[in-house]
């Protein structure tokens, strides 16, 4: 459905040169459903919004839903859905008005259009707030016509760009249900962009993960943390002189950059903690060292970004906003 | 390709226009100044004595092409200001995703201003025949056309504007604020140039509404062979495509 190669693009901001996105290579099959991670400004948006024919690219190739994005770039935009971060409806016309419309600008007949229109205001429960103006929309619900608006035409492909940022948790779970039953019912693919880590971690098949216009990782998101965080052993002891001896024994255990200490705190990351943490105690009691408490976690895509990066995602939010 | 862009050029005028007959009030408002200028401002023009005191046309057939001209020069900003709504809340993005022409974005939403000044001229001139305005049916039906070209262009221009001015919008509203009134006052559409200065004229010959304001009073009284009409269809055609040309690109670049 996507095949990018070396996709670049470049902005001018105040005489100065910004490397928005710095050679994105990705293909994605049908059916797929793809998170694209990263924080604030790492180039996720222009990624897009280059595959979805807004933005041409400074270089580089792209066939999307198999059209070439600068050559047939109305190809392209005769075959995708594409739901932007901003709200699509415009505020001073009304829920279905602006779904019929949608359906015209993709050609469809007037009495097409109105079917198509009917059928997403259902299947987006929008039915009751058909007369409304977007203004007077919940978040969520304004969210749910942005979506309903990216599927008028039935399109085989779909980018959502963070479709669920700004909502509540309950909205959030609301529209992936949405996205999730239209995909099941459906198989259209879709690629979307987010920086909410649990999202992309439980929905998605795949994880592409972007930093600085690159991408850094991909993979199903079991695989990126196995591969690049690996789980996490935690101990306790009583004091530094025991810190200093657990760390020793640790060295045995997990790899020497895999262990860290902090106070009375000795961590090791290694690929299976359930087998490492009997061991660990077994050769800390041989050692003469009592662990006072023992903790085991898996990793999370933030330890997988922390692992490549040095960041965590959530550092890059918070420096953003 | 041609049949499309009429399709494409339909649904976007059908899109704008639908909330316009929903708020009739609307209409009148933005009729406000106009109708203030008609009432307020033409009997002075019609009590002084160069105007209505001397023979030829009444002072009206003058002053009622000037009041449509106003009018077609606050529609397409209005337009832009539209537009820069739509494309800082991210509804011109979504429509941008879709195959719509980009053109026929812009036409259709002029032509959508276009019939809102078509109504409003209907009305300016129905409530000045009673006044002493006497209608040349011909005349103003081709005034109208020229009035169509010149606002399609202005329409582009401010389209043009309004994405150069994003994200913030604060280069739109300066410049239709600094430019709106030069263009009115230099135009000679509340008073005839001939009665200021010589720099004044020479700097009014620099304004293409100059032309227009002059060309549809000439269609308004009939004289359809009048040098001024020459003169304001070429101006009305030269806004048109320099809008166009410029709206079409600033589209194609990417909002």
């Amino acid at each position: 459905m996507i095949h990018a190669r070396g996709l670049t693009r470049k902005f001018a901001v105040k005489r100065e040169t910004v490397d928005a996105v710095r050679g994105i290579d990705l293909d994605v099959e049908a059916g797929r459903l793809v998170a694209v991670l990263g924080p604030n400004g790492a180039g996720k948006s222009t990624t897009l919004r280059m595959l979805t024919t807004l933005l041409p690219p400074t270089s580089g190739t792209a066939t999307v839903a198999g059209r070439d994005i600068v050559a047939d770039p109305a190809g392209v935009r005769a075959r995708i859905g594409y739901v932007g971060q901003k709200n699509g409806a415009g505020e001073n016309f009304r829920v279905r008005d602006e779904l019929v419309t949608q359906g015209r600008c993709y050609g469809l007949t007037r009495a097409e259009a109105d079917r198509r229109a009917d059928e997403v205001l259902d299947r987006l429960e929008l039915r009751p707030l058909a007369a409304r103006r977007p203004g007077t929309l919940s978040g969520g619900q304004r969210r749910r016509l942005d979506i309903a608006l990216g599927l008028v035409h039935r399109p085989g492909l779909l980018f959502l760009d963070e479709p669920t940022t700004g909502l509540d948790p309950q909205s959030r779970a609301d529209v992936w249900e949405h996205i999730l039953r239209l995909r099941a019912e459906y198989g259209t693919t879709i690629l979307l962009t987010t920086h909410y880590l649990e999202e992309a971690d439980t929905m998605a098949e795949r994880v592409v993960v972007i930093d600085h216009g690159r991408i850094i990782a991909d993979g199903t998101a079991a695989r990126l943390k196995n591969d690049l965080a690996g789980d996490q052993v935690t101990i306790t002891v009583h004091d530094a002189a025991d810190t200093a001896r657990a760390v020793a024994v640790a060295g045995r255990i997990a790899a020497p950059d895999g262990v860290s200490a902090e106070g009375v705190t000795v961590r090791l990351r290694v690929p299976r903690a359930d087998a490492a943490l009997p061991e660990y105690l077994r050769a800390l009691e041989a050692a003469g060292v009592k662990a006072v408490t023992a903790e085991i976690s898996r990793p999370t895509l933030d330890d997988v970004f922390l692992a490549l990066t040095g960041r965590t995602l959530r550092e890059g939010e918070g420096a953003a906003a | 390709m041609d049949l499309r862009f009429a399709r494409d050029t339909a649904t976007v005028f059908s899109r704008e226009f639908a909330p316009v007959p929903r708020e009739p009030l609307g209409l009148l408002f933005t009729m406000g100044q106009p109708l203030l200028f008609l009432f307020l401002f033409g009997p002075l023009l019609a009590g002084t004595p160069s105007f209505g005191g001397a023979g030829g046309d009444s002072p009206w057939q003058w002053f009622v092409p000037g009041i449509l001209v106003m009018m077609c020069l606050s529609g397409p900003m209005m337009a832009g200001y539209n537009l820069l709504v739509e494309l800082i809340g991210g509804s011109l993005e979504r429509m941008m995703v879709t195959p719509l022409n980009r053109t026929a974005m812009l036409v259709g939403r002029t032509l959508k201003e276009f019939a809102i000044l078509l109504a409003q001229a209907v009305l300016i001139i129905a409530l000045a025949v009673p006044l002493g305005f006497r209608l040349h049916f011909a005349g103003v039906l081709a005034g109208l056309v020229l009035l169509a070209v010149f606002g399609i262009g202005l329409g582009a221009l401010s389209f043009a504007l309004a994405i150069a001015s994003q994200p913030g919008g604060e280069l739109f509203y300066g410049v239709t604020q600094l430019v709106m009134f030069p263009l009115l006052l230099l135009s000679g559409m509340l008073l005839p140039m001939d009665f200021g200065p010589a720099w004044l004229q020479a700097a009014a010959a620099f304004n293409p509404v100059t032309y227009i304001v002059e060309a549809e009073r000439a269609l308004f009284s009939g004289r359809f062979t009048d040098a001024p009409v020459l003169y304001g269809a070429l101006s009305a055609c030269a806004v048109a495509a320099a809008g166009l040309a410029l709206g079409t690109r600033s589209m194609r670049r990417g909002v």
